[in-house]
């Protein structure tokens, strides 16, 4: 592929694209960290991934402004124009990833507290799913593969049906034992912000085939839709 | 008033879903220089079609094939078909200073005549035209739609010299309008101008498209994006792409366009 004649252009969207990557990296970390602080019990753990998501909104703040300047510096176009439009939306997402898992730390140090239950059912299991499709989301972006994204869209389909099957099986806890509810009630929350996890990964692999094919693939009900009532929106 | 003269009558039925201009497989040599290649596309009425390319790509030699500049160049050669409104424009029942009245053209540099008042300028075409007259009537209307007349109806009787670069091509472009024309091609016309009088020609483009059809070539690939509703990419004389100017800068089919337009050429 040939680049850019301006070499300080190449540069600058060469640098969105890694901290977008660093970001990408640091959320994974997040997700596995906060997992691990609640199925080891471990609080220390969970507090330091609280204290490194200033560090994930420090990088948003970041490649925002980097995007910025080079839409006022180098109007883009094209796939470049689409590179950035493509950054801007997945940083928040990214940002987001990395609040739910603070969200499952502070769970994590919630349930510490309590004696555990007997067992996380498939919450492991959940959280390895939610954080494989933000992987591969991201190795989309970096490879430019629409396949591979498109692998991830349908990926959230198993990642919506384990969390409902975690939900009963934590309902079916809770109706047995109403001593279980307060911690049965922290794991619902812990396996709804993996399964939104898994929502933003989806996010992601959308934009990465519009960055790819310049095709917006997002809701495309709401589309036909808008085709069946004849307007041209 | 002066009759407009189209150079065909459009049918009454369906004139704006006709194309204005059709170019056929022209091509353009000058000697053994083979400018412009096999180019085909259509533009349709009232809208505008820029036309980008590094330069020697042969845009503006693409331009200027549509009013038949070229028949003024020794050794040029141009074949394939011109339509505008279905009509061949270098059939040989058309006489090219009837075709150049009806397509005006506005070039990169403000060329006013300089020993000729502002009013004198405007009305030039219309005296080289035979057209002889009052004419006031037809220079405010063509100084008020070219957006130069609040400026200069104060001193109309002032030379065009003593306008700002951006008047003077203003100007250009009412002396253009002035002979009541079906298209405007325009060469660069703000390249030699500030952004503040480039912003003025490009807002005066978007007024003049509910009128005219526009073609213009341009270097600054921002003007085309702001200003055409398509755009065709020339490369070494031949049309790599042409489409709708939101999709020739978002989401190109061609490679070769997606390296022009994000700046990966040479």
């Amino acid at each position: 592929m040939p680049l850019h004649t301006d070499k300080t252009f190449e540069q600058d969207l060469r640098h969105v694209r890694e901290r977008l990557l660093a970001m990408g990296g640091k959320v994974e970390e997040l997700i596995a960290g906060s997992m691990k602080a609640l199925i080891d019990r471990d609080s220390a753990l969970a507090e330091q991934i609280k204290h490194s998501d200033a560090e994930v909104n420090r990088m948003e703040v970041e490649i925002d402004e980097a995007c910025r300047r080079i839409l006022a510096l180098r109007q883009p176009a094209a796939s470049d124009l689409r590179l950035i439009t493509t950054a801007l939306k997945i940083v928040t997402d990214l940002e987001r990833i990395g609040d739910l898992a603070v969200n499952i730390s502070e769970r994590a140090l919630d349930l510490n507290q309590a004696a555990p239950l007997a067992h996380y059912v498939d919450l492991p299991k959940l959280a390895q799913l939610a954080q494989a499709q933000v992987k591969d989301a991201l190795d989309a972006f970096v490879a430019a593969d629409v396949a591979k994204a498109e692998v991830v869209l349908q990926g959230d389909d198993h990642v919506d049906v384990l969390f409902l099957k975690i939900f009963n099986e934590l309902l079916a806890y809770m109706m047995e034992d109403s001593r279980t509810i307060r911690r049965a009630t922290s794991l619902m929350f812990v396996a709804k912000h993996l399964e939104r996890i898994g929502d933003h990964a989806m996010n992601l692999a959308e934009m990465v085939i519009y960055m790819v094919r310049g095709e917006d693939v997002r809701h495309p009900r709401s589309r036909e839709l808008d085709r069946s009532n004849g307007s041209s929106g | 008033m002066i009759a407009a003269q189209p150079l065909v009558q459009p049918p009454l039925s369906n004139a704006r879903a006709a194309p204005k201009l059709q170019v056929e497989r022209l091509d353009v040599h000058f000697r053994a220089r083979h400018a412009v290649k096999d180019v085909s596309l259509t533009l349709a009425d009232r809208s505008v079609l820029a036309v980008i390319g590094p330069s020697g790509c042969g845009k503006s030699t693409f331009l200027r094939a549509i009013n038949r500049m070229h028949d003024l160049v020794p050794g040029a050669l141009v074949k394939g078909k011109i339509r505008i409104d279905g009509r061949d424009v270098y059939a040989r029942d058309v006489d090219p200073v009837l075709l150049r009245r009806s397509v005006g053209m506005v070039f990169q540099r403000p060329n006013p005549f300089p020993a000729m008042t502002i009013f004198d300028n405007v009305v030039a075409g219309l005296k080289l035209n035979g057209l002889r007259g009052n004419h006031a009537e037809l220079v405010e209307k063509s100084l008020r739609q070219a957006a130069l007349w609040d400026e200069v109806k104060d001193r109309l009787k002032s030379s065009a010299l003593s306008l700002s670069g951006g008047q003077q091509q203003r100007l250009c472009i009412a002396r253009a309008l002035a002979v009541q024309p079906q298209m405007l091609l325009m060469d660069e016309p703000a390249s030699a101008l500030d952004p503040i009088a480039t912003a003025r020609i490009e807002e005066l483009i978007h007024e003049l498209k509910e009128r005219y059809t526009i073609v213009i070539v341009t270097h600054n690939m921002q003007q085309a994006a702001r200003v055409s509703d398509r755009t065709a990419f020339f490369y070494m004389g031949e049309l790599v792409e042409c489409g709708p100017t939101e999709q020739i800068f978002t989401n190109p089919k061609e490679r070769r366009t997606e390296d022009y337009v994000t700046g990966k050429f040479g």
